[in-house]
């Protein structure tokens, strides 16, 4: 332990090198854009319905992530999200279904992402079970909750306020998903970075124990972010049900990991302790754009799944601090 | 000199960029022989070990061994050449047994198959463990050895793979009272069976008591090699700081405190499980010292005036009343330097800023948004005030020295102006400068009113800053001194083990 000590004093040597592997994210990103601009630039990729085509389809992503950047700040993880969203778009439709004004309909939403939060966040700070556990079993369960509500039929949702507002909508002819997911991003920033509680997260996951030495709640931190997390998701899920005006129980399917890639790639610590929201933001875009590009390029899906994944591994890797675990 | 000297390292040099760390250091060592290597952090001692160790290249200078010179151009290089360094528990594998641990990678093969010959392997732990006089079952799980023995299973580990220079790093810091005495008799033994060894730690104390020479390095160079038979604590002080500034960690007389309500009273606490009746009290601008072995409760008794634990019975009263949990505490005052600043004390990733902020967030917030303009110039200031050494305030917690790194923690908690401070071991694995500047600070905020309490391992340390010193002993405090009623840290050592002081007329010089 000393000898770790002293040795550090030793003038740090690749510092330079370390500042721009934070920025690895940024660079994928220019790199993908250029790449598809030069190759697909005359078959629309760079025309601007299809850059907000891209960002209207990782809306629901990018709302996830950026919670999920708390969460994962705070050194857990949470693999419920995407069956959240199925379960808070058919909370949502149903209520409407029943007659009832929108605003509730979205209300009970958050709602119900709030109680999924509130049983990840009571199973792993009160009972002490790993999260990973803990929202992999939520997941499962949600998901199947999600099937049995409708018994898997889809819900429709006919009122035009709710659908303009929250998926298919435009306002000064900038789509509202793309309006959602800037302002989320923009809070998620300012509460991450400027908040006293954005401090505690990353405190909280960067050394749990001298956080609470220094008076840090941190459990209450941690359920605070699977609080946020399972509103989030709700978010999300309304969103997906105003794109499709219908509410579906195999919504976000896939949404959770998708999510988790998006943090990893922006720069967040999957361990804790370390969080960009504006590397999410961009984490999230950039895996969007690879799936556009790559589809108006003519590959079919199985392709498309290929090349993202390993784009997606060969951008961590790039990103990785030397030394780290 | 047609010397003895079973390893000679003469003329090393080594920088990093362009800041030379070593300035041609030489250094030797006999056959059988234990030498000190002693120095604040960044002297250069441990580059030196790594160089040795092959962990780090050398620029210029010669390494020979029996006269032969050596090429330790990497680790495997120097383990084949008979070096080992003795490393904390942190080498091992917990779920590993013993004898898996000491074999790793070099298990015995059952012949002519590739399968692991389980028994032999067993077996020949047993007798390397036996050759060193430890009674350690083989096949136990090193995670249930305590710290001690498993730097024994380290050492049987280098014994294996015919080790011959030992480097032993810091390795009485997380060691109790007896597996430290055990660990002398070990290295005593080591000694006679004509293993050397290089000892690196801050404990004057135990260099003078088992070493055979000592080497002092200072800036990047060895500044005295000299048998340790007639020198004294001071001699070493002095070479590792240079000429001149001892004073700040000699005793002064800060006088009587003037007569004041007792900021903190502890009355009849009992803990679950070693403390049965403790009371004492501190007034405002006191330093109070709390003395006792390592595993007597100190820590506990820490953590509860902090609100960390409740008691099972009797109470601990601030300004008269009673501490409810440790948010309470914090809002009242009440400050907690605790004993592994790694572990508790800092988020070694964070910077110094987020450090040192984050128990002052809440004072720093307005409309939910943390001002760190302001922030930034009570970190600066408290960066100023305990003379951190660090690039700037951005700067991880991480890259910092032990010293630096305590500093932190107790600027973090300065910043606030706590009225009660309570220090856990404040300088383990600190050196002798920042050490003093530690004191130094102590000294000056209890002048302004604060009152301290210190629990320390080491007796100088506490000999140096008490105005008082309570000894703990079998769950109680056997007794409570005036510190000028204290002649000599022997006195205070025996105390500790349950022996009675009668206050001498004399006073500490």
């Amino acid at each position: 332990m000393q000898s770790k000590a002293t040795a550090s004093s030793r003038p740090t040597m690749s510092l330079p090198d370390i500042q721009w592997k934070n920025y690895v994210v940024y660079i994928f990103f220019v790199i993908v854009l250029a790449f598809f601009g030069f190759t697909i630039g005359d078959s629309g990729f760079l025309t601007v319905t299809n850059l907000f085509n891209i960002a209207r389809t990782t809306a629901m992503i990018t709302v996830i992530a950026v919670a999920m950047t708390f969460v994962i700040s705070a050194g857990e993880l949470d693999l419920s999200v995407g069956s959240t969203t199925a379960l808070a778009a058919l909370v949502c439709a149903l209520v409407m279904q029943a007659g009832l004004p929108w605003p509730l309909a979205v209300a009970a939403a958050i709602g119900s992402g709030l109680v999924v939060g509130c049983l990840n966040g009571f199973f792993v700070t009160v009972i002490g079970i790993p999260s990973f556990l803990v929202t992999l079993g939520m997941m499962q369960f949600i998901r199947g909750l999600d099937m049995r509500i409708t018994y898997t039929n889809p819900v429709s949702i006919s009122n035009q306020t709710f659908n303009g507002l929250f998926g298919s909508g435009k306002l000064f002819g900038i789509p509202s998903l793309l309006i959602w997911s800037v302002a989320i991003a923009l809070l998620g920033h300012v509460v991450l970075k400027y908040t006293g509680f954005g401090r505690e997260i990353l405190a909280t996951g960067g050394n749990r124990l001298a956080a609470e030495y220094s008076g840090v709640k941190t459990r209450r931190v941690k359920f605070a972010a699977f609080l946020l997390s399972g509103a989030a998701a709700a978010l999300a899920g309304m969103l997906y049900a105003g794109m499709m005006q219908t509410a579906r129980f195999n919504f976000g399917e896939g949404a959770e990991l998708m999510a988790i890639a998006a943090v990893i790639l922006g720069g967040t610590s999957l361990f804790g302790g370390r969080g960009t929201i504006l590397g999410t933001f961009a984490g999230s875009l950039l895996i969007g754009t690879i799936n556009n590009g790559l589809i108006i390029m003519g590959l079919d899906v199985s392709e498309q799944m290929m090349v993202a994944g390993g784009i997606i591994i060969l951008a961590v890797a790039f990103g990785k601090k030397p030394g780290a675990a | 000199m047609s010397s003895p000297d079973l390893l000679q390292m003469t003329d090393i040099r080594k920088s990093f960029g362009s800041i030379p760390v070593l300035k041609r250091v030489s250094f030797s060592l006999r056959r059988g022989e234990v030498h000190a290597l002693m120095g604040g952090n960044g002297a250069g001692k441990s580059t030196l070990m790594k160089i040795l160790t092959g962990v780090y290249s050398k620029d210029a200078g010669t390494i020979a061994i029996e006269g032969v010179p050596v090429d330790l151009h990497d680790t495997a290089a120097a383990e084949r050449a008979g070096i080992a360094m003795i490393f904390q528990e942190f080498s091992l594998v917990p779920t590993l047994t013993v004898a898996q641990n000491i074999w790793l990678k070099r298990e015995p093969r059952l012949p002519g198959t590739p399968f692991i010959n389980n028994a032999e392997m067993v077996r020949r732990s047993r007798d390397l463990l036996r050759q060193l006089g430890v009674d350690i079952d083989p096949e136990t799980p090193v995670g249930t050895l305590s710290v001690g023995y498993m730097q024994i299973v380290e050492i049987a580990k280098a014994l294996s793979k015919n080790a011959r220079i030992l480097v032993m790093d810091e390795p009485t810091s997380s060691l109790s009272e007896a597996e430290t005495e055990a660990l002398f008799g070990l290295v005593a033994k080591l000694k006679a069976s004509g293993i050397s060894i290089v000892y690196i730690s801050h404990r004057m104390a135990e260099i003078l008591t088992i070493c055979d020479r000592v080497t002092v390095m200072r800036d990047g160079e060895a500044v005295m090699t000299e048998p340790c038979a007639g020198l004294t604590v001071d001699h070493i002080v002095e070479a590792m700081l240079g000429a001149g500034n001892t004073a700040s960690f000699e005793w002064h007389d800060r006088g009587e405190r003037p007569a004041a309500a007792p900021v903190l009273q502890v009355r009849n606490l009992r803990l679950a499980a070693r403390i049965t009746d403790v009371s004492f009290e501190i007034r405002p601008g006191e330093i109070v010292g709390l003395a006792g072995l390592m595993g007597s409760g100190r820590t506990e008794i820490a953590e509860t005036i902090f609100g960390r634990r409740m008691p099972v019975s009797g109470e601990v009263l601030f300004d008269g009343q009673p501490v409810r949990g440790q948010a309470d505490a914090i809002a009242r005052g009440i400050a907690l330097v605790p004993e592994d600043r790694r572990k508790m004390g800092l988020v070694l990733d964070h910077s110094v800023r987020d450090n040192v902020l984050l128990p002052n967030l809440a004072q720093f917030t307005r409309h939910f948004l943390v001002q760190d303009g302001e922030a930034l110039k009570t970190v600066t200031r408290t960066i100023r005030a305990l003379s951190i050494k660090t690039d700037g305030p951005d700067k991880l917690a991480r890259l910092l020295s032990g010293g630096n790194q305590q500093k932190i923690v107790l600027g973090k908690w300065l910043a606030r102006d706590p009225r009660l401070l309570v220090l856990d071991e404040p300088t383990i694995g600190v050196d002798i400068g920042a050490k003093s500047e530690i004191v130094e600070t102590v000294r000056a905020m209890a002048d302004r009113g604060m009152a301290v309490l210190v629990i320390s391992s080491e007796l100088e340390e506490l000999m140096a800053i008490s105005d008082r010193i309570l000894v703990l002993h079998g769950g109680r405090i056997t007794q409570e001194m005036n510190r000028r009623n204290v002649a000599s840290e022997e006195e205070l050592h025996h105390a500790i083990q349950g022996h009675r002081i009668e206050p001498s007329d004399h006073v500490a010089a």
